[in-house]
């Protein structure tokens, strides 16, 4: 249990994939702009990655069988992307309120390389099958912590006097550095 | 006009006016997480080029083939394949930059600028305009990151590909090797385009140029807007 724990919070602010990681970066520029969106597409990834992963791992484990890992990339983002396409259906027919907060951000999710990046990172971790979901989970979380803080900052950005040039995408990547460099305070602490 | 102008067109077109990274604003994580190296940077550009120039050369003979509605996992499986050669290769003959590249080798896969030519340019064009339009988004795409690649080894360890520069190598500025840096590096690079091209800034990042807002129904709007060389060719 406490092995789980350390994983979620390692994943949460040690290692966070969007700032210190680099991952799913497009989405996190894209959708921070409100704490509404922010919140539905965080739900979205920590959902997504937590199903991918518990897809991926039979997977791995039946590639490993047939000792064709090497198609690992190729299956896994088959998988992703079927799985993906599944739960809008699923969603759609049976939890009509939760499709209509999340469906939106659902088919940018395939291409959110933070899916791919969990899924893979677990097997190069060497992670069992709860640590992996656990992994995940916290990856997903620390997607979504990211996001919501984003937000209240570009809210600030949005109103205030900045260089012409720097204005729009510059200004907010400056923001993102400065987000990111209070997460380096996390960067020492091993757990 | 003769076939020449317009096909050199397709090649220059990603090295500046429309580069995928700096005005396109499109594959943005390894922009930022392979570049603290220059070598790093040049790894992964040359790296990518050759998935894009492969996949677009792949998706322009099959574009006849491929199902419409399918199209994406399609284009995903042939992406993923040329990955997959390609990390073969560098793990062969290059392990320094297969280990340092690490999972970013990986996630070439769903870098946007490769499917966002698949679907916006290769999926549509014939096989010699895509090929070149691939190798020209792709050299775009090295010269970024080589540029945020110098920038972030000269300031942050004070080396230039590994060579110790004199002055700055005595103390450099760590944080431009750290993850702040190179948001804070790219915020710049792009202000400096900006400057430089002078006129707006280019449109926020949003679903507008990303390249599944087909499928979330922000349709080819953003696409065309973004690239009207390419509704041309397309018609």
């Amino acid at each position: 249990m406490k092995e789980i724990i350390i994983i979620i919070v390692t994943a949460v602010f040690v290692n966070n994939v969007v700032l210190s990681q680099f991952m799913g970066i497009c989405a996190f520029l894209g959708v921070s702009k409100q704490l509404k969106s922010s919140l539905g597409m965080g739900g979205a990834v920590i959902f997504v990655m937590v199903c991918a992963t518990a897809c991926t791992y039979p997977v791995y484990m039946l590639l490993e069988r047939f000792e064709i890992t090497y198609l690992r990339t190729v299956a896994f983002i088959l998988v992703i992307a079927m799985f993906v396409q599944l739960i809008e259906i699923v969603m759609k027919k049976t939890m009509p309120p939760l499709y209509k907060a999340l469906g939106v951000y659902l088919p940018l999710i395939t291409t959110n390389c933070a899916v791919l990046g969990v899924t893979v990172a677990n097997i190069d971790e060497g992670y069992s099958f709860p640590q992996s979901i656990a992994n995940a989970f916290g990856t997903g979380l620390a997607f979504t912590l990211a996001l919501v803080l984003f937000s209240g900052v570009r809210a600030r950005i949005s109103g205030s006097d900045i260089p012409e040039t720097f204005k729009g995408v510059p200004a907010t990547l400056i923001a993102a550095a400065i987000v990111s460099l209070s997460f380096m305070g996390f960067s020492g602490m091993s757990l | 006009m003769n076939e020449n102008k317009p096909l050199s067109a397709e090649f220059t077109k990603g090295l500046l006016k429309e580069n995928p990274v700096l005005v396109m604003l499109l594959g943005m994580c390894p922009t930022l997480a392979v570049t603290t190296l220059a070598s790093n940077a040049i790894g992964m550009g040359l790296a990518t080029t050759f998935v894009l120039v492969c996949s677009n050369f792949v998706i322009s003979l099959l574009k006849g083939v491929i199902p419409k509605a399918v199209r994406l996992p399609c284009f995903i499986v042939i992406i993923a394949g040329f990955v997959t050669l390609i990390s073969f290769v560098l793990q062969r003959f290059l392990p320094g930059l297969y280990e340092s590249l690490g999972v970013f080798l990986t996630l070439i896969t769903v870098n946007c600028i490769i499917l966002g030519r698949a679907e916006a340019f290769a999926s549509k064009n014939k096989l010699l305009p895509s090929v070149l339009d691939g190798l020209g988004m792709g050299l775009g795409f090295t010269g970024a990151l080589f540029v945020m690649g110098s920038l972030r080894e000269i300031l942050g360890a004070g080396s230039w590909f590994g060579i110790k520069l004199p002055l700055i190598s005595q103390e450099p500025m760590l944080i431009f090797i750290m993850p702040a840096g190179g948001f804070f590096v790219l915020g710049c690079v792009i202000a400096l385009v900006n400057r430089l091209a002078k006129k707006k800034p280019p449109k926020e990042i949003s679903c507008e140029n990303c390249p599944s807002a087909a499928l979330c129904g922000m349709d080819k709007a953003g696409c065309k807007a973004s690239s009207p060389a390419e509704s041309e060719a397309a018609e």
